[in-house]
């Protein structure tokens, strides 16, 4: 018999707001992001950790949100899109990938724009092959990433110019 | 412009290039997408829901001894269990068949009766309280199965001794028809050459959406109305199938959605499952939510098709002109009949592809196997048989010591031959394909890189090779085709709806028939409606997604089909106009003038050349909603400001005896070249260049179509190179997650140049062709480019899917000795020689 009873308290901080659920044990991080608080940003594409969709950062750390289990987020600090553009005005990531088409039907893109965020953080100018590696894991099926790779060596050169003013 | 017009006189477009038509404005969508904010299928939630999971086979064939959910209702939170027995005793009527007899008579329910027929076929369905339980609660429904000897080749299917899916067909084919346009027996006999080809294979793959299939399907009692939140492509097919079955009426049957993730035809297949949710809603009297888990999607929300080519015979003159062919198709439909066997015609809307071959004999047999269902998946049906018309070019090449280039450009239908009227009677509507392919020559350095070829040699381990894929995006269905495949049925023409309307205080909105996957409908329609009525386009607001109760449709609503520029915005543009002649005759009433007087401009209506003498829109605004008895009493109901227009394309019904008619409004090009490496050892095929040079007449916003020439470029290399389903003998799935079906990633994909030319179409109202599927090319450009990789040695390529492995055995073939699979047989004065 299935034990699907099991639940537990937990503690998380997402975009700097705290918050404290009572969660199955089994419940995967990005269940608990979209169905217990509704935000529904981070999107699901695989459940097996290969396509991206459901990219968020954990602890400064990239992470696919169903590829943990929400007790194991306890206490952790997480970022997901809400939290990009949080002063409703868009990143420059997000800026970028408007600017140069690089999105279309947008269901790749939180993920998209959350591993370019954590891209620029750690290299802020980065050559194209490595804008390519960044992205390996996350999948889109609308651009053929052209539009993407764009977006982020714009965004790059976006924080380039910014840094010499 | 009337429709004989149309049809008879190319008349020039209307539209020309605007203040916002043709531009690159920023998209609408795509702030809200940036953010996270947009509402995809799986993000509707509906007080009460129950989440849904469905019990799947797992054989491939099998008999259903019995099915036994008591352990699942024991489990806490479960609402509700249904099976496929109980399903069709729900229903009206089995689901409605396209095919023609005997395949006509098969009988699909929302669930699988009495036999499973694929893996992941399913045979039952659970609500619970969370997606977890639902899930827990699938794995406690018991299945006894016998299993039954599976089919999973299609030619193999067609065998009157193979097992057989559905029992009351009596056999697996699905359709068959001979397509018999010029005389090919005469071609053949009198062509110089013969150039025969046993077998080309054209593999199944999918282009897998991002984000899966997804519902939440309510059955309201107290209305008895079905709602349904879904991200189906075609809500108005998936309504008039399910409707009949579920015995709800279309006014009770109410599809929606906003944004859809990604769809490419396979959205259009959803239609059983929400079916089946439907009942399962209206069993536990609660929404039921589904979101397939990608292993779901994989084993069957739908596939590409599987086409394979027997004895293809190609008539060949000494000077390279190409008479035509004939071939023996055998398509794989899957277990269960979802649209098609509409693709058994949708491929001879470009018979001859790009080319004025004139004799065509295409002996067409459609079978169904144990494998999941086929779905219209981007460039449906006409890549494969583009495919086939691009491997005959380079194969005739490669054997008779042609240029493929020269080949491709002196038999390609010529820019004056437009507009160009195929042997099956489709009227290509414009183009330049010799000169396409000369800008992506020219994009890819095919010179320096022939040299290149040349100096490499043999020896060095890598393998230089040029490719090309000259395809067509046809668009805008004459579904008049369906009666080619049954002549009983009652479809023909094509339509799309739009409304646009002045709303209360002047602000102008647009709703539109369409349910776009990443298309930018809400940005291009903004950009044609903007134009009319004299506003910027940030000014008109697009309705985001699809709404049944916007009434707002026909019943080919939906996106698909490379058809939105044309249908979509064609239905834009004229409910447009309507609404600027209501505003323009409104104004001359309020400002004493003239209609033909009346300037829009910024969102006032003035007097030409009289500044003084202007209405803005809140002004007429008011004469209609909230002031009306300051007008006339003659004016008072003549004007809504609400105005819907259908945009209808000039179509004939087809002959379904000959097989003949103008199949599509449209015929958009694409012309790929590219340049691959080859390691000798691993059979690695790397691409070193790529070029798409796209042609779809009258481009709204050029950024667009260009983006949507690199995603179709993409996914092609992906199918090209990676991407593969299938089967082993027992109709067991091989690549059923992300992990073994190959997805093209940012590493796997070059820098894709994209360029274009313009031909405006002179058949629709805007001089724009429906775009988007893309053909396939990078299929026929990879295939191409590996042919010429193997350059003078014996092998042809004669499979779509071309992997390490493959490419390795390809380069070693000579060794094994195993035959070519190819001849060429030469007329001399006396009779035939033959070379083997």
């Amino acid at each position: 018999m299935v034990d699907a009873g099991r639940v537990q308290a937990i503690e998380v901080t997402i975009n700097g707001e705290k918050y404290e659920r009572t969660v199955e044990s089994r419940q995967l991080l990005v269940h608990f992001l979209r169905d217990t608080l509704g935000m529904k940003g981070t999107h699901i594409g695989c459940d097996t950790g290969s396509c991206g969709a459901c990219t968020v950062i954990v602890d400064g750390r990239l992470t696919k949100s169903c590829m943990m289990l929400a007790p194991q987020a306890d206490g952790a600090q997480i970022e997901t899109i809400e939290g990009v553009s949080a002063d409703g005005e868009l990143s420059p990531v997000q800026a970028a990938f408007r600017q140069e088409h690089g999105l279309q039907c947008g269901y790749c893109t939180p993920g998209m724009v959350m591993a370019a965020t954590y891209l620029l953080r750690r290299n802020p100018h980065p050559s194209e092959q490595e804008i390519r590696r960044a992205i390996r894991g996350n999948i889109c099926r609308c651009t053929g990433y052209v539009n993407i790779v764009k977006s982020i060596a714009a965004a790059a050169g976006g924080a380039e110019a910014r840094e010499a003013e | 412009m009337s429709r004989a017009e149309m049809t008879t006189a190319p008349a020039a477009p209307a539209v020309e290039t605007g203040r916002y038509v043709g531009q690159n404005v920023p998209r609408v969508e795509d702030r809200r997408l940036l953010k996270g904010q947009g509402e995809f299928a799986d993000d509707v939630w509906m007080h009460r829901q129950g989440y849904a999971h469905f019990v799947r086979s797992p054989h491939g064939h099998a008999r259903i001894r019995s099915i036994d959910v008591r352990r699942a209702l024991e489990l806490d939170g479960v609402y509700a269990v249904l099976t496929g027995e109980e399903a069709r005793e729900m229903c009206a009527v089995p689901f409605f068949q396209i095919a023609p007899e005997p395949a006509g008579r098969i009988e699909e329910y929302p669930l699988a009766v009495d036999k499973v027929r694929y893996h992941g076929d399913a045979v039952a369905v659970v609500l619970a309280e969370t997606r977890e339980i639902a899930r827990d609660a699938a794995g406690l429904v018991e299945v006894e199965y016998e299993p039954l000897p599976a089919v999973v080749d299609p030619v193999a299917a067609a065998d009157p001794e193979a097992p057989v899916l559905h029992e009351q067909v009596g056999t697996n084919v699905a359709w068959h028809g001979v397509y018999d346009w010029g005389d090919i027996d005469w071609a053949l006999e009198n062509a110089d050459h013969v150039v025969e080809i046993d077998r080309l294979h054209f593999h199944r793959f999918s282009s897998t959406p991002l984000e899966c299939n997804a519902a939440v399907v309510n059955w309201d009692p107290g209305t008895d109305t079905v709602t349904v939140s879904s991200n189906n492509q075609m809500p108005m097919f998936a309504s008039m199938v399910i409707g009949p079955t579920l015995g709800v009426p279309s006014n009770r049957l109410l599809f929606s959605c906003q944004d859809i993730g990604g769809a490419f035809g396979i959205k259009i297949g959803s239609y059983p499952q929400i079916a089946a949710l439907a009942l399962l809603s209206k069993k536990a009297g609660r929404p039921a939510k589904w979101t397939e888990y990608r292993t779901d999607h994989m084993l069957s929300a739908g596939q590409g098709n599987e086409r394979v080519f027997l004895d293809t015979k190609v008539a060949v003159m000494k000077d390279g002109t190409i008479l035509g062919f004939k071939t023996r198709a055998f398509d794989d439909a899957g277990a269960y009949l979802h649209y098609e066997p509409l693709g058994a015609v949708i491929w001879s809307q470009v018979s001859p592809g790009c080319y004025r071959l004139k004799h065509i004999q295409v002996d067409y047999t459609e079978t169904m196997t144990n494998k999941c269902p086929t779905v219209p998946n981007r460039g449906y049906s006409r890549l494969q048989h583009l495919w086939l018309v691009e491997r005959i070019i380079d194969i005739v090449a490669h054997e008779l010591g042609f240029d493929p280039v020269a080949l491709r450009k002196q038999n390609y239908v010529q820019p004056e031959d437009y507009p160009y009227e195929t042997p099956n009677g489709c009227v290509y509507d414009s183009g330049d394909l010799p000169r396409s392919l000369d800008i992506a020559l020219e994009m890819i350095n095919a010179e320096t890189w022939r040299q290149r070829q040349r100096e490499l040699g043999r020896g060095s381990g890598r393998r230089i090779g040029i490719g090309i894929g000259s395809t067509l995006d046809s668009g805008t269905n004459n579904f008049g085709q369906a009666r080619i495949i049954n002549p009983q049925l009652p479809f023909s023409g094509n339509g799309e709806a739009a409304y646009v309307k002045l709303d209360l205080y002047g602000e102008v909105n647009v709703n539109l028939g369409t349910t776009p996957q990443g298309q930018s409908h809400e940005t291009t329609a903004a950009q044609v409606v903007a134009d009319i009525l004299g506003v910027s386009h940030d000014q008109v607001h697009v309705t985001a997604g699809f709404n049944q109760r916007n009434n707002t449709y026909v019943a080919f609503s939906g996106t698909y089909a490379s058809q939105f520029a044309v249908t979509g915005l064609s239905a834009a543009q004229g409910a447009a106009q309507k609404l600027r002649r209501e505003i323009v005759e409104l104004a001359a009433f309020a400002l004493q003038a003239e209609p033909e007087e009346i300037e829009l401009e910024d969102g006032t209506c003035y007097v030409r050349g009289d500044r003084e003498r202007a209405i803005p829109f809140i002004g007429v605004a008011n004469l209609v909603y909230s002031n009306n008895a300051a007008l006339p009493e003659e004016m008072r109901e003549r004007y809504s400001l609400n105005c819907r227009h259908v945009y209808v394309p000039p179509f004939q019904v087809p002959d379904p005896e000959q097989k003949r008619g103008n199949l599509t409004l449209t015929y958009a090009s694409q012309i790929h070249a590219c340049v691959v490496e080859i390691d000798e050892e691993t059979g690695e095929v790397k691409i070193l260049e790529y070029a798409a040079v796209d042609d779809c007449g009258k481009r709204i916003n050029p950024k667009i179509v260009e983006g949507q020439v690199h995603g179709a470029t993409a996914l092609g290399l992906g199918a090209a190179l990676y991407e593969a389903f299938e089967y082993d003998q027992d109709g067991q799935l091989q690549q059923a997650s992300f992990y073994d079906y190959h997805a093209i990633t940012a590493l796997d994909t070059p820098d894709i140049k994209a360029a274009d030319i313009e031909s405006p179409s002179p058949f629709t109202p805007n001089g724009a062709k429906g775009m988007g599927e893309g053909g396939g090319a990078p299929l026929h450009a990879i295939c191409s480019a590996i042919q010429d990789a193997l350059g003078e040695q014996d092998a042809i390529v004669s499979d779509s899917h071309n992997p390490w492995e493959r490419v390795w055995r390809l380069l070693r073939s000579g060794e094994r000795g195993e035959p070519r699979g190819v001849r060429v047989l030469t007329r001399s004065d006396g009779g035939s020689g033959e070379r083997s």
